[in-house]
């Protein structure tokens, strides 16, 4: 039964990390700076650390103010304050523990007829306001520092940027110790009467039952920033005003320090001893601090930076808080003792303070105590830790080296694909090459052919023909003599026409505007091939008397021929029949 | 102290990338004076230094790139460092167009504009010589980079003014060039001078940069 109880604290608890760890890392993780897990990593075994070891002096205060004395009433008083802090955490609202649980104790305190004390609540109200304004003091303390320092040592970016890193860290570190030191008595403090009477011994420390408490919270605290609390420390880490690097750095320290000198007791008692007023021990809102840290970096860069409106919202929370977890634990305490018979406390005489529960003040086993020897499970637990962590850390190094080789092998493969596709490119092209470089040793060998043949036929040819002119020199009869002079010159004639190279020049011509011949006939079917080759020979620019020449007709003929050609492809007497061809 | 050795490394890249792009603006300097005095295997020299430069500035930026990226280093200014690195990579680049415009187009160059020509382009380098030092500041003394920056709007002017005279003298009093000849000697002042535009858009980013440090 006891465990069940306690739900509702560590419900409370989990709702305090899912808001408060966003205080702590909320700009480290905001300006990605740090990894939400590596942030929610150290906050929880931080925290774990702060409340088990330094939770009793804020826990003690919270039991002077109201003691809640039966397990049903803790019970309620904690789920209305935890809520209450959940509400408010679902619209993304930095809210106060601290404020919920007082508010829940003051209506415990006057459902149950206990008297509050003024003085207290005094005193923890004024650590309400006072914590955000040693915030701004501190965090304009430090910013001032920090700032001198940066500028004399003139540290390259890349550095600081590492230095930075390690500060968000580590302050963050403190943070989440203090926030565990000040902040466990919201969670555990009401459960503190009920604590089992008992010692852990985990070899290096010894635990008695309120610490043990304040472990099982700090866990339900860890549990919190682990799981819910992202959105937040994103939403802080920009909403309010938007901080540096440095700035965060300087404004978790503030609310580390304010929150660890209102929850440290050896701080509290070093004052005393040196004859100065003693700090009270009182959970404070950590929110309240970081924002008056953050305004007092405001204050010393200007103003004009702070987001007013996001402030006042905050505020408003923070009124609404304890009004309405005071409300929300009357109303739940009348429902459990009417409702379920429940003892939620008990109705004790006005007039006094209430009965103060035993706070921790170290570990002292008595008679009674039930003594809990964990060291060799602790140890064996340790190392199974520890082994967990090594596997952990194996498997995911190779994970990574597989996915790198794996990613490699991929990209050799693109790269064989890659120069695959360019050497079968290159062998096309080597081919269209070789087959052209083919064609023109083809036409070369051709042309020396044909040359050396014509050479050869010339030659006889005018062999014969000087043959047939001495035969006419000794011919006395002159009709004979001038019959066989017009044979001869009607066979010079005819040689003349050069028949046979003309027709190989049209046949290469037509090779070589294969493409130009297509597209002519494609857009005028009606033309001749005459009338084809003669538009190939203008696109070549070979004038009427050369064209005259090459197709053996005489020039007028080549004039009618363009004229022709002129009125096939529809053109008017202005256009110009070449600019026209060279165009197609 | 891999975190430690990992900023070294990126330190070391961003240090070399700044030498490479101030020695590629020495080489343009000295390639431009090579030309327009016949110097033609100085001027060759010049060519292959500028590229050799062009290319080892681009490797470095990927370096710089991919190493910030892979260590996780400064999140929150990475982006304007990148384009600060992509912006002086631009100076390089522009360089080394220009001074193979020379070596392409082999522009006609009338003896008279020689002087002028270098001076332009002393002016533009001298810009650039004085963005590289207040880009280093960014890193180490960021209140530092508008003290310096001013420098380089002053060069930059003084590179349009002078391409300006540049321009008249060649359209105005070179009668004997072809008009061809004077567009293309027109195009040229223009190259030269675009250099410190680019070391403008340097200067102008870098100071933004400085502010958001500062705040």
């Amino acid at each position: 039964m006891f465990f069940f109880y306690l739900t509702s604290g560590l419900f409370l608890g989990w709702s305090l990390g899912a808001n408060d760890a966003a205080n702590i890392f909320g700009t480290a993780v905001g300006s990605k700076m740090i990894r939400f897990r590596t942030a929610a990593i150290i906050a929880g075994i931080f925290v774990i650390i702060g409340a088990t070891l330094q939770g009793s002096g804020t826990t003690d205060t919270l039991s002077h103010l109201g003691a809640v004395d039966a397990m049903a009433g803790a019970f309620t008083v904690a789920l209305s304050a935890a809520i209450v802090v959940f509400l408010m955490t679902k619209a993304l609202l930095p809210v106060s523990t601290t404020q919920a649980i007082v508010g829940a104790i003051i209506g415990w305190n006057l459902f149950t007829g206990h008297k509050t004390d003024i003085r207290l609540l005094t005193t923890i109200v004024t650590t309400w306001v006072v914590s955000p304004v040693i915030g701004a003091v501190f965090s304009a303390f430090f910013y001032i520092l920090l700032r001198a320092l940066l500028k004399r040592l003139q540290i390259h970016l890349v550095i600081l940027d590492v230095w930075i890193k390690w500060a968000l860290i580590v302050v963050g570190a403190f943070g989440a110790y203090s926030l565990g030191a000040n902040n466990i008595a919201n969670v555990m403090g009401v459960f503190a009467g009920s604590a089992p009477d008992v010692v852990i011994d985990l070899g290096i420390i010894r635990l008695d039952g309120l610490q043990v408490l304040f472990l099982l919270g700090g866990a339900a605290i860890a549990t919190g920033i682990m799981t819910y609390s992202k959105n937040l420390m994103v939403k802080v880490g920009n909403g309010i005003m938007a901080l540096s690097a440095e700035a965060a750095i300087v404004t978790v320290l503030a609310q580390a320090v304010v929150l660890f000198i209102f929850s440290s007791t050896s701080f509290s008692g070093m004052l005393k001893s040196i004859g100065l007023p003693p700090i009270p021990l009182v959970p404070v809102s950590s929110s309240q601090v970081i924002v008056g840290s953050i305004i007092g970096i405001g204050l010393i860069k200007g103003v004009n930076e702070i987001k007013f409106k996001t402030i006042r919202g905050i505020i408003a929370g923070w009124v609404l808080t304890p009004v309405a977890a005071g409300l929300l634990s009357f109303l739940a305490l009348f429902f459990v003792r009417n409702l379920f018979n429940l003892n939620v406390g008990s109705a004790v005489a006005t007039g006094e303070t209430g009965a103060v529960m035993p706070a921790a003040t170290g570990t002292v086993i008595s008679s009674g105590t039930k003594y809990i020897n964990l060291i060799w499970p602790g140890i064996s637990l340790l190392a199974l830790a520890l082994v967990s962590a090594l596997l952990t850390y194996t498997f995911r190094q190779q994970k990574k080296r597989l996915t790198a080789e794996k990613e490699l092998l991929e990209r050799e493969k693109e790269n064989i694909i890659a120069r695959q596709a360019l050497t079968d490119a290159e062998i096309r092209a080597v081919q269209v090459e070789n087959q052209y470089l083919q064609n023109e040793v083809e036409n070369k060998r051709r042309d020396l052919i044909n040359y050396a043949m014509s050479i050869v036929e010339q030659k006889e040819y005018f062999e014969k023909v000087s043959e047939s002119l001495r035969e006419l020199s000794g011919e006395k009869r002159s009709e004979l003599r001038d019959e066989k002079l017009k044979k001869l010159e009607i066979e010079i004639r005819q040689r003349m026409s050069f028949a046979d190279k003309v027709e190989d020049f049209n046949i290469r011509i037509e090779k070589m505007h294969k493409d130009f011949m297509g597209r002519l006939a494609q857009l005028y079917p009606d033309l001749s091939s005459n009338e084809t080759r003669l538009a190939v020979l203008i696109r070549l620019g070979i004038s009427s008397k050369e064209i005259a020449t090459l197709l053996n007709i005489s020039p007028k003929s080549v004039e009618i021929n363009r004229y022709r050609l002129r009125k096939k492809l529809g053109l008017d007497r202005k256009a110009s029949l070449t600019q026209f061809i060279n165009n197609i | 102290m891999a975190f430690f050795r990992n900023a070294a490394g990126v330190i070391n890249a961003i240090e070399a990338f700044f030498n490479t792009v101030d020695e590629g603006v020495l080489v343009f300097k000295e390639g431009v004076s090579n030309y327009l005095h016949g110097n033609q295997d100085a001027f060759n020299n010049n060519i292959a230094n500028m590229a050799k430069l062009e290319a080892d500035a681009d490797n470095l930026r990927r370096d710089i790139e991919n190493k910030l990226y892979t260590h996780s280093l400064m999140p929150e200014v990475r982006g304007d460092i990148l384009r600060l690195l992509e912006e002086m990579d631009n100076i390089i680049d522009t360089a080394k167009k220009n001074l193979f415009q020379f070596d392409v187009e082999v522009p006609n160059i009338p003896a008279e504009l020689n002087q002028d020509l270098i001076l332009l382009t002393d002016i533009c380098v001298s810009s650039v010589s004085t963005v590289i030092p207040a880009a280093r500041a960014y890193f180490r003394a960021p209140e530092t980079v508008k003290d310096q920056i001013h420098r380089v709007y002053f060069y930059e002017k003084e590179a349009d003014k002078l391409a300006d005279v540049i321009k008249r003298k060649v359209f105005r009093q070179m009668t004997g060039l072809r008009l061809s000849e004077k567009f293309h000697l027109r195009y040229f002042a223009l190259h030269i001078e675009t250099v410190s535009d680019t070391a403008e858009k340097v200067a102008d980013l870098l100071s933004i940069m400085a502010i958001k440090r500062t705040i």
